[in-house]
């Protein structure tokens, strides 16, 4: 009996409704995939066509289907917090169990919500752009995205088998060491945040070398759509950034699990350099999830205003002022660690400097739209959003970077609504139209637009119904991460005010699942591959791409090549020609990423409970998959002519 | 930036004159992603200097590096390694010059002198766990085994990639695939090699100097 002696050990988490409800919608979760998967005789499927599948464009839909999954689960999170802060002295939650879910509510919205959603439009998008058939490295990307999976495994099951983190979502030493949050919910969070974090790295170098070296012929760096550019940007910020929170997260770990002083407050350890590392990595991270959605504002922008977008190179040379700065104003996170004047002046210039590359950004979607022929189709919607949304949250930053003014504002609601105006209104509201604009292009149909636009309105509305009272809750003294508060602060009708906007967000999540499941069965088919009249390469193919992308590979002679084409009524240059079709190379598909993935969580797994000779064991078959790749010769094989031309007559393209 | 195109003449001395190992699309393309991957590495490194550089002093009841570190043990290591990253180099030159023996036969001397090294550091290692100077004595102990295990455990990895990598080229010869391998192995320990140095000169030096 597993079970029981899992829970003999002190295994299982126990003594709280909520978690057995947790326990049993897991067990009903789960027995539902396998009987559905078994009754449909689709394990097969399954395996073949997803679980080894070395394709960028299955692999996007893998990361996004995570992404809004796990978008569900951390909002969850947000509502059971805001229920229990709508009145003073709610006991709906207690102390500890608040304090798990505020820190799985940061952790699984940034690592396992945004990281994903936007490696699912890089692997969506970008191969699509730039004209060619898969990224650089299909079979890294695989890893990459069971990492990810793994990891948020990981970390998912920490509530019901051992207990969540609960140090917050930064995991600030000491408090996160060993001495103050004993039992392995930390080592939950570590490990789980390594695993995936590997992934991340991997996919910055795959992305890079796709992008420098894979482009089609003519495609010059500064021909590259901007999508594609924010991805370079992004790219660099993750090789860059990634690595340092690796070194941080392992330090810990090792404080952890092996006695040592790096974090702890005795013996010479220095917990401020954990805060310092974490945010070395954690402020490229910010603009890791929001270059990419400034890339899709760029795309949508030009596409729903028919017009070239304003001032391109400002808007390269702004990105990658961005992602260059971004490493330079670490500190402003915690102007109060008393780095002294000087250290707080560099830091509070810096975080203010990069505002000025923002802002070029900002009024250039303005122009783009200025005399354009805007159409107000979704992604439009969300990008319009975004614009009051993200200037708001910007100039409450930039108060935050008054170092001096900060030591009010530190840590308190004024802070919490900030960043969630960056993080919402920047990189969701970029997300959500991202998948409004390319999801025709994945699957073939378009979402519902009256659906759409209830989703909207109730996310806009809660968005500031929510948010905005938190900027004066702050300010009147409240701090975050609080489980309750008395009554008689003044602060009840502002928390009440702010639970409701966070409910009407919930509502305009359920709209947006429900357009996707009326848009399934009912949804406009896109037959033509360019449902929104669109500008870069990924429009001429038809929608969903075959899986070869291209059959034959363009070549481009302009910035906006396929509008230029149509431009010009010369579409048919893109067109197949038979005779032009040859033999082509792709990768094999490969069980091995995915059991590279199982064998860093069984490692994990046993690293959470100190079980080492079950985390040597995982670690083990970890070198041994290295292994087996490395002697793996024959890992890819050529699509036949007449394949190819049987694909592309069948799509109506030869 | 030139087009990398798939070579019909790949490995065929007189006809291209790029490294046998540039000569398919995508072996070049590992190699550029290799060279990232070493970029990635690096700020690893540089992570793990720092944190012990910050806390190379706090040595609270513990020994410092200077009544630890023996000179002639780590200028032993050190010569060693710099001399492993030779006879890599060797290797690359035989495998440039289509030589299975004398690729394998370098190989195999770079990944003695590597097992050499690691061997002294666990000795070295021992010794100081043995005296009491443990990881969980001070900060400052915590941040040199954190640094220079890490620079270990990734030159024992190197030792078993290469042995796997020579097993390949005794099956398959020097093939475009194959002196990929031996290029980027190569690429690996040089980069190791660098990051002893600076090892050897932040920890060592530094430490038996003050």
């Amino acid at each position: 009996m597993p079970i029981s002696h899992l829970s003999h050990w002190g295994l299982l988490v126990t003594g709280d409704p909520l978690i057995y409800g947790a326990d049993v919608s897991i067990l009903l979760v789960s027995v539902g995939i396998v009987f559905v998967l078994t009754y449909f005789k689709k394990w097969k499927w399954l395996w073949r066509e997803w679980l080894t599948t070395v394709d960028h464009k299955r692999i996007g839909i893998m990361y996004l289907i995570a992404a809004v999954l796990m978008l569900f689960r951390a909002g969850t999170d947000a509502l059971l917090m805001r229920t229990q802060l709508a009145l003073p002295n709610e006991h709906f939650l207690g102390p500890s169990h608040y304090d798990q879910i505020f820190t799985t509510h940061g952790t699984v919205m940034i690592f396992f919500m945004a990281m994903p959603f936007i490696f699912a439009l890089m692997n969506i998008a970008v191969p699509l752009q730039i004209g060619a058939r898969d990224v650089a490295f299909p079979y890294l990307n695989a890893v990459s995205f069971w990492l990810f999976f793994f990891g948020a495994m990981l970390l998912n099951i920490s509530f019901v088998i051992g207990g969540s983190p609960a140090a917050g979502w930064t995991s600030y030493a000491p408090l996160a060491g060993l001495h103050f949050s004993p039992g392995p919910g930390e080592n939950f969070y570590l490990l789980a945040l390594q695993i995936t974090g590997i992934g991340s790295i991997a996919t910055g170098i795959n992305f890079l070398a796709t992008i420098f070296k894979m482009r089609a012929p003519g495609m010059t760096l500064m021909k590259m759509p901007l999508f594609t550019w924010s991805i370079v940007a992004t790219n660099i910020l993750i090789i860059f950034a990634f690595p340092a929170l690796a070194v941080a997260l392992a330090l810990l770990l090792i404080d952890r699990i092996a006695g040592a002083h790096f974090f702890t407050i005795h013996a010479g350890g220095l917990p401020m350099m954990y805060i310092n590392m974490f945010w070395i990595w954690g402020h490229p991270e910010v603009y890791i999830v929001l270059l990419p959605a400034f890339g899709v504002f760029s795309e949508v922008v030009a596409t729903f205003s028919r017009k070239t977008i304003f001032g391109y190179k400002a808007m390269v040379s702004s990105m990658l002022v961005i992602s260059v700065v971004s490493y330079f104003v670490w500190a402003h996170h915690f102007f109060t660690m008393g780095g002294g004047v000087s250290v707080n002046s560099f830091f509070a210039v810096a975080s203010m400097l990069i505002g000025i590359p923002t802002g070029v950004k900002v009024f250039n979607w303005m122009f783009t739209m200025y005399r354009g022929r805007i159409r107000m189709k979704m992604p439009m919607l969300w990008t319009i959003a975004f614009i009051p949304c993200f200037v708001l949250g910007g100039a409450s930053g930039m108060m935050l970077a008054v170092a001096p003014v900060d030591y009010q504002f530190h840590n308190s609601y004024f802070l919490v609504a900030h960043f969630h105006e960056m993080l919402i209104g920047g990189v969701v509201f970029g997300m959500f139209a991202a998948l409004y604009y390319w999801w025709p292009k994945v699957f073939g149909f378009i979402l519902d637009e009256k659906w759409g636009r209830w989703a909207f309105w109730f996310w806009n509305i809660g968005f500031y119904v929510c948010f905005e009272p938190q900027y004066a809750l702050g300010l009147m003294g409240m701090q975050r991460r609080m489980y309750t508060y008395p009554a008689g602060m003044g602060w009840t009708a502002l928390n009440f005010i702010s639970t409701i906007g966070a409910f009407l967000m919930g509502i305009g999540f359920i709209f947006m699942a429900g357009g996707i499941v009326y848009s399934i069965f009912k949804g406009e088919r896109d037959l033509t591959g360019d449902p929104w009249d669109g500008r870069t390469l990924e429009w001429s193919l038809p929608s969903p791409a075959p899986h070869y992308n291209f059959a034959v590979i363009p070549t481009i002679t302009d910035r906006d090549q396929w509008w230029t084409l149509k431009e010009q009524g010369k579409q048919d240059t893109l067109r197949v020609r038979a005779e032009d079709i040859a033999p082509i190379h792709m990768p094999k598909n490969s069980a091995k990423p995915f059991l590279v993935g199982l064998a860093f969580f069984v490692a994990g797994f046993g690293f959470v409970f100190n079980w080492y000779i079950l985390a040597a064991v995982g670690l083990f078959c970890v070198v041994i998959l290295l292994l087996a790749r490395s002697f793996e010769y024959h890992s890819d094989y050529h699509i036949p002519v007449d394949e190819v031309i049987h694909t592309e007559t069948a799509l109506g393209r030869l | 930036m030139a087009a990398i195109v798939e070579h019909a003449h790949a490995g065929v001395p007189g006809h291209d004159p790029r490294p046998l190992e540039y000569t398919v699309k995508d072996d070049s393309l590992k190699i550029f992603g290799f060279w990232i991957f070493l970029a990635t590495d690096m700020i690893l490194f540089a992570t793990l200097f720092a944190t012990f550089v910050v806390l190379r002093t706090h040595v609270a009841t513990g020994p410092s590096g200077r009544q630890l570190f023996d000179v002639q043990g780590f200028i032993e290591e050190t010569f060693i390694l710099l001399t492993s990253s030779f006879t890599g180099g060797m290797s690359t030159f035989f495998m440039r010059r289509g030589s299975v023996r004398g690729t394998v036969g370098w190989l195999l001397v770079t990944a003695v002198l590597g097992a050499s090294f690691v061997t002294l550091e666990i000795t070295e290692f021992l010794h100081y766990v043995s005296i009491g100077a443990t990881m969980q004595t001070s900060a400052f102990l915590s941040a040199f085994f954190t640094l220079v295990g890490t620079h270990g455990a990734h030159v024992s990895l190197g030792i078993v990639w290469m042995l796997a990598i020579v097993l390949q080229v005794l099956r398959f010869g020097i093939t475009p695939a194959t002196a990929r391998r031996v290029f980027i192995v190569n690429l690996y320990w040089h980069f190791l090699d660098v990051v002893w140095v600076f090892i050897f000169t932040v920890v060592y030096l530094t430490g038996v100097m003050t």
